[in-house]
């Protein structure tokens, strides 16, 4: 993958926007990989959940917005608790997927679910997940 | 003991089985237990975001029905609703310009948040007020001979903020399975998160966990498999059909509440296990045991 790295993409708004919304600071991360190491979802992700902080970092809003690892994390937590930096990986990852759903582009269409989609699966399966895909 | 209860969303259908063996079990320990009035869903999962304040309103809503009931303390039995709520309670707690919003946007309440009511979940009230060596008195039928692997997965003790137990090898249920004469059985994926609510629309991924989570279990010798929250418990019992179906050489393990185990130590009736609800089902191994 080809990627063009520039002084406006790092210093862009869509950087500040993910550390607002995250609460977290994007440059204590220093790469050790152990987030994406214990990671239960990494082998259904395009990007890794400490390539997700590089990324980030370097403000490259069109990869991260496009992935499909911002809508197969769970928000487990496994990363946050291992972080050796105490970064909150799981709350950069919130933030991306919050500024696609704040812009009304949900990930789950409710009206598409089909009927066994909705209705096999408990409440709690329904409500945690419209709160986390849609808008 | 008197106890203020919350129920949340799924316990009073998908997870019956859940409620009826833990108000049972809390009967014959002698707690009197009151559901609060009014109650609303928490949310399910607690908002991640910073600026999120209005996901927080639902929660503390439900703290304000627990302080209306006089109760300074409100117990719950779902995992995601522990965690929701608890993080909430904690996020207005250390930041009372977050609750006077709250506060403010819920005006037509009869009384203002204070942050006064604690969130607990059973098992923390098993474990430090009413004690395991209590409960293993009070137990009637041992469950000596069966062999339980107990998962936790990942709200119930995830962030180390929640405070429950060790966030990498929680022990507390464990530690109730032994107390109840089981044998607990330690394994690896006790704390991998099972999928959660990816199960709506990638049920596929759930079935891969469920393989493995399961099947390491099956590996270190486990009989039943103990959970604390319905959407493990969904996705770990009937998701073990998508399971057989993606991975053919996969073997079926019954998934049952701690509390379950707990009401037949404590001689609960039959029909509170509600074992009915389970897609594979539990029965033969609890009699062969001669649990049931």
């Amino acid at each position: 993958m080809r990627t063009n790295i520039s002084r406006h993409k790092i210093r862009s708004p869509f950087v500040a926007k993910v550390e607002e919304l995250s609460g977290q600071n994007l440059l204590a991360c220093y790469q050790c990989g152990k987030c994406s190491a214990g990671c239960p979802a990494v082998s259904q992700m395009d990007i890794l959940p400490n390539q997700i902080i590089r990324f980030a970092q370097l403000g490259l809003k069109e990869e991260l917005l496009k992935s499909n690892s911002i809508w197969i994390c769970a928000s487990c937590l496994t990363c946050n608790v291992r972080c050796p930096k105490g970064i909150n990986i799981a709350e950069v990852i919130e933030a991306v997927r919050q500024i696609l759903l704040r812009k009304r582009e949900d990930h789950v269409k409710v009206e598409e679910l089909s009927d066994s989609e909705r209705g096999d699966v408990p409440p709690i399966a329904l409500i945690s997940n419209f709160r986390k895909f849609t808008s | 003991m008197k106890l203020s209860y919350f129920p949340g969303c799924t316990l009073k259908n998908h997870a019956k089985n859940f409620e009826d063996s833990a108000l049972c079990s809390l009967k014959n320990l002698d707690v009197e237990v009151e559901e609060i009035r009014r109650w609303n869903c928490c949310g399910t999962v607690y908002s991640l975001a910073t600026d999120d304040l209005i996901h927080h309103v639902a929660p503390v809503r439900n703290l304000i029905r627990a302080k209306e009931a006089g109760s300074d303390k409100l117990m719950t039995l779902c995992a995601m609703c522990y965690n929701t709520l608890k993080r909430s309670n904690e996020r207005v707690r250390s930041n009372p310009e977050d609750l006077d919003i709250i506060n403010d946007f819920m005006y037509r309440e009869d009384i203002d948040y204070k942050g006064d009511v604690d969130v607990v979940h059973l098992l923390e009230i098993l474990k430090n007020e009413i004690k395991f060596e209590n409960i293993a008195k009070k137990s009637v039928k041992s469950l000596k001979g069966l062999k339980v692997a107990s998962y936790y997965g990942c709200y119930l003790v995830r962030p180390q903020e929640i405070g429950f137990d060790d966030v990498e090898n929680p022990m507390i249920m464990d530690e109730l399975m032994t107390a109840l004469g089981a044998e607990a059985i330690d394994f690896p994926y006790k704390v991998e998160c099972c999928g959660a609510y990816q199960t709506v629309d990638k049920p596929e991924i759930i079935a891969d966990r469920t393989n493995q989570i399961l099947s390491s279990s099956l590996k270190q010798g486990a009989e039943v498999v103990t959970v604390s929250c319905p959407l493990c418990a969904f996705n770990l019992d009937q998701r073990q059909k998508e399971t057989q179906q993606k991975f053919p050489e996969f073997k079926n393990i019954p998934i049952l509440y701690f509390s379950q185990l707990l009401a037949i130590a404590l001689g609960c009736p039959q029909d509170s296990l509600r074992l009915d609800l389970h897609y594979i089902d539990p029965k033969p191994i609890l009699k062969e045991k001669g649990l049931i």
